[in-house]
């Protein structure tokens, strides 16, 4: 591993007289924020992908600026190549699986379509519209169409959630692969899932 | 005479269909556009003087059509600045022309359809287009493949909606391009024009007819659309 950080955040922001704001530096390729509900984890990863911005602060990944209040540097979320996981998903429901999973390949990319069906249980999924999935197989997808779009890094914003047992530890083994590939930033109520993955926890709380 | 209501369409009685049919057609594939433009900015952006904007846009939705038809002869009119502009440059003439009374059409058809057309913008997800932004498409690619698409069953609403009310539209034409046999005389100004004559009430009856079912069939067609916004549109797995 080199010397660039993998996360290099400090950022913060207040909305509505309340202040969101984390600093993390380190090399560690898995960060779990960990923290009680409503305290701006999911601020943070929007933060760092770029739909929100900073009132001040700078974020670089991968020894990558993505974000500069100082220098004046505010990438587009379309450059920034994060793969983000959203908490609420966000298939698009006008295209199927496929068009879903496909939205953000680039060419150049060396993610292996077949690979990632496989790994995650989706290959028979194709041809269906998002809201005849269910739950963990809607949240498969999501992970799939974030890893095809062939990310620099990921956000993960709860992965785990509305998956059954079997389903949590295949996706965490996969986690763990791709920790090998692109840092993460893992955003999650559940410390046990954090401690599992070895993550470097960084605690959120509330400032009120 | 009551054989004569259920007679078939005479030629004449076809061509003042038919260019109904043209006018209302015309109309909205020439402002639908701009709809969708007006429909957008007053959805999404926030800009001084959006209230007037709006209010601009209802403003043939309220205003007395003679008064639409008489402000677009002030306009349009041979002294009118844009009817002149428009005879000088290109030679065109609307006044006591079909396209004229697609004018008045168009006009007097925004206010629906910018509403149609806006209520389903807004009911677009912004979730999803931040979604496709973090999965590197552009602006112009999250417009087309996302936004768009989602939207469309507010601006299909918005094509029959407009149809239906250009179909139906009479003061504002009238009064801009008058009635002109086999040019501006539409099916409401044919109703009209029936109604003067002696021997006109089967002629009026028979439109009055096919009046109401095109009504009916474009407002049903209409509110099939809007449900299938409220049910799809916002459907977010």
């Amino acid at each position: 591993m080199g010397v660039a950080m993998s996360f290099d955040i400090d950022v913060s922001r207040t909305v509505g007289g309340r202040r969101i704001a984390l600093t993390v530096r380190t090399d560690r390729p898995l960060v779990a924020l960990v923290g009680p509900s409503g305290v701006g984890k999911t601020s943070i990863l929007d933060m760092v992908a770029g739909i929100i911005r900073p009132d001040r602060g700078h974020i670089a990944v991968d020894g990558q600026t993505l974000f500069d209040s100082d220098a004046k540097i505010d990438m587009p979320p379309a450059e920034r190549h994060a793969g983000y996981v959203f908490q609420d998903r966000r298939l698009f429901p006008h295209m199927r699986v496929r068009a879903n999973l496909l939205y953000g390949r680039r060419t150049g990319i060396s993610v292996d379509m077949d690979d990632v069906l496989d790994f995650l249980g989706i290959g028979h999924l194709l041809h269906r519209w998002p809201r005849n999935l269910s739950g963990g197989e809607a949240q498969r997808v999501a992970i799939g169409r974030a890893l095809l779009s062939g990310p620099r890094f990921l956000l993960l914003d709860e992965p785990l959630s509305s998956l059954d047992r079997h389903r949590k530890s295949d996706i965490l083994d996969a986690i763990d692969q791709i920790r090998m590939r692109a840092p993460i930033l893992y955003v999650t109520h559940d410390i046990g899932e954090a401690e599992r993955l070895s993550a470097m926890i960084v605690t959120m709380a509330g400032d009120d | 005479m009551s054989s004569d209501i259920y007679a078939a369409l005479s030629p004449e009685e076809w061509s003042i269909l038919a260019l109904s049919l043209k006018v209302s057609l015309v109309a909205v594939a020439a402002i639908l556009p701009a709809c969708f433009c007006i429909a957008w900015m007053l959805a999404r952006w926030r800009f001084p003087g959006k209230l007037l904007v709006d209010a601009l846009v209802h403003l043939p939705l309220v205003l007395p059509p003679v008064v639409t038809g008489w402000l677009l002869l002030l306009l349009f009119g041979m002294n009118g600045p844009i009817g002149r502009w428009l005879s000088d440059v290109f030679g065109i003439t609307l006044l006591f022309r079909w396209t004229g009374a697609a004018l008045a059409a168009a006009i007097m058809a925004v206010p629906l359809m910018v509403r149609a057309i806006r209520l389903s913008i807004e009911a677009i997800d912004t979730r999803l287009e931040s979604a496709a932004a973090t999965l590197g498409a552009s602006r112009l690619r999250i417009f087309f493949t996302i936004s768009l698409p989602l939207a469309l069953p507010g601006v299909l609403a918005a094509i029959i909606l407009g149809f239906a009310r250009s179909l139906g539209e009479f003061g504002a034409t009238i009064t801009f391009v008058s009635d002109v046999p086999g040019e501006t005389r539409t099916l409401p100004i044919a109703i009209y024009a029936a109604m003067q004559m002696p021997d006109g009430e089967a002629m009026v009856t028979r439109f009055a007819i096919l009046s109401t079912m095109l009504s009916l069939g474009a407002l049903m067609l209409s509110e099939i659309m809007v449900r299938r916004i409220a049910h799809g549109g916002r459907h977010v797995i």
